[in-house]
């Protein structure tokens, strides 16, 4: 007998509704060229630009500098990914209702959020393979295979914080004017971090100005793994990426309790 | 079996909701009972999506309860049971109209077989298709599919048809009648009479956060149509509410307004009684026109 996937209703499991999710949740942003193209071209193109032809056999403190940028675009592809994903895509689906939608049904809400964290990490990954692949082919970056793995795994986790600075932006912006408000956020904050050219090139006030700034810390944790890091001990950064995770949660938490009080139409 | 002796499997008791300083709801009562469509009737703003709200948790009584087959709205056990299709603008545009009722029969623990969804909303041709790609009417009957893939004992429908051209809400009609053929409960919210009135088994009538009528489409039919007779006259309302025929009757600044089924005897027995009748004026309302005529009334009196 031939039984078709469709004809035959599946039983609830959590795995199964997490799975596909997560699923869908990243299709949905794989066939959309207006987030997936920005996302991960951007930073490459940046990198490209920056890192590989103003940069090349230029120095940055103690590595070179295609090196040097490999972090912090590394570390400015992975803001964007979950800021745009995170941030714009709840602001998005709040306001069409489709979130209002969701929470009608038995779904877990846990299962919307880890679905949402999932896509940031996946696109994250692309992006930061694809400025592995450009730094060993084109700019002369050569380093021992963990610091590669270890560079990887903290940009990948450096996504966590912006996710849920993303949730809190995603609960306070309105569906039309978030795009514009994460880019007048991202934009100015990966520049003033140092994110595009190294901090130490920029003027001595912007210099002491980024310390205060979250996308710093990520930066210099990222440009610890290649020993190129100026900032303070790596657990003080982690100290203040904790904090400004815990903040945008609270946020996002009173955002999220609105909402449950609110009704649309 | 008779409608009273059903089991009662949703309520609202005494609810009372505000928002901001807009009352919405004035101390519901609402009793949805098993395997029976009904229909909230009203105007805009009457109440009627706050009413839906509230059955699915989404938004909090200010006072009063709400039970949802023995549970609080908003428990996991009653929203396995439930289905919803809300006055929402669009979901994610580049997900397939299949993948769409995959993801949301997940959620359930019975839902209906992914064919049989599809069948029963008319999308079998359509299940390829991005959200994005389809027109209004087709939207509808993907969310439509969606509040029924987990074949839900209770299904919510606010407004289903708004904003539909009439080929397309016929159409719809007919794939909701094709769920209540499972003999499964629906609460229909709708300002057209002729929609209640094509599905219901009941309908309750709500304006301005209260209940003002209840009964079954015929009974609702009778009060809101027919024809409206004005007058000045010194006659007490309670003497013109005895004449046989007259519906109901209310007064305001010396003008009367009746409502009856037929004018003539009614006009006749009121001449009778005051010569000195003036001012008449008999209007024949349309089924709208005659509801938005009782719910004004209503909110006069």
């Amino acid at each position: 007998m031939n039984t078709t996937a469709q004809a035959v209703s599946q039983p609830r499991s959590l795995t199964r509704i997490f799975a596909l999710e997560a699923k869908y949740e990243l299709l949905k942003l794989l066939r959309m060229p207006a987030y997936a193209i920005p996302t991960v071209l951007f930073p490459l193109l940046f990198y490209v630009l920056f890192g590989l032809v103003f940069g090349s056999g230029r120095m940055a403190g103690p590595v070179n500098m295609p090196t040097y940028l490999l972090a912090t675009y590394g570390t400015f592809g992975v803001i964007g990914a979950s800021l745009f994903g995170f941030g714009v895509g709840v602001a998005i689906e709040r306001g069409q209702g489709w979130m209002l939608l969701k929470r009608a049904t038995p779904m877990p809400p846990l299962a919307y959020f880890t679905a949402k964290i999932f896509m940031a990490l996946t696109f994250s990954l692309i992006v930061v393979l694809g400025l592995f692949g450009l730094g060993a082919l084109f700019g002369d970056v050569a380093m021992p295979t963990v610091t590669w793995v270890s560079l990887a795994a903290v940009l990948i986790a450096g996504a966590l914080p912006f996710c849920a600075f993303g949730l809190a932006l995603g609960y306070f912006c309105g569906p039309n004017s978030a795009p514009a408000i994460v880019n007048l956020l991202y934009l100015p904050l990966a520049f003033l971090s140092g994110l595009w050219i190294p901090v130490q090139a920029l003027p001595s006030l912007l210099q002491r100005l980024a310390p205060a700034l979250p996308p710093y810390h990520f930066s210099q944790l990222a440009l610890a793994q290649v020993g190129a890091s100026t900032g303070p001990a790596a657990w003080i950064s982690v100290l203040y990426l904790a904090l400004f995770t815990a903040l945008s949660l609270g946020l996002a938490l009173v955002g999220y309790r609105r909402d449950e009080g609110k009704t649309y139409g | 079996m008779a409608e009273n002796q059903r089991e009662v499997i949703a309520e609202l008791k005494d609810v009372w909701k505000s928002y901001g300083d807009l009352m919405a709801l004035c101390g519901l009562d609402l009793e949805i009972r098993a395997g029976e469509v009904l229909s909230i009737l009203g105007p805009n703003g009457a109440g009627k999506t706050t009413t839906v709200n509230l059955l699915l948790g989404l938004a909090k009584p200010l006072q009063g309860s709400v039970r949802v087959f023995g549970c609080a709205a908003d428990h996991p056990k009653s929203r396995a049971r439930v289905g919803a299709m809300l006055q929402i603008s669009a979901v994610p545009q580049t997900l397939r109209v299949a993948e769409l009722v995959e993801l949301f029969s997940s959620y359930y623990p019975n839902p209906l077989a992914a064919k049989e969804t599809l069948r029963i909303a008319g999308l079998q041709e359509l299940e390829k298709r991005p959200f994005g790609e389809l027109s209004g009417g087709q939207r509808q009957r993907v969310l439509f599919a969606l509040s029924i893939c987990g074949d839900p004992e209770l299904l919510y429908l606010d407004e289903p048809t708004t904003g539909l051209d009439v080929e397309a809400r016929r159409g719809l009609w007919q794939q909701i009648r094709t769920f209540v053929e499972r003999g499964r409960s629906v609460v229909l919210t709708t300002h057209y009479l002729e929609e209640a009135d094509a599905l219901a088994d009941r309908i309750v009538l709500l304006n301005e956060g209260r209940s003002i009528a209840e009964g079954s489409p015929t009974m609702i039919k009778a009060r809101v149509t027919g024809r409206r007779i004005r007058c000045r006259t010194r006659l007490h309302t309670s003497e013109i509410d005895g004449i046989p025929g007259v519906k109901s009757v209310s007064s305001e600044d010396g003008l009367v307004e009746i409502l009856t089924s037929r004018a003539e005897p009614v006009v006749r027995e009121l001449l009778m009684r005051d010569s000195d009748l003036s001012d008449l004026e008999v209007i024949g309302a349309a089924l709208d026109d005659a509801f938005l005529a009782l719910t004004t009334k209503q909110e006069a009196a």
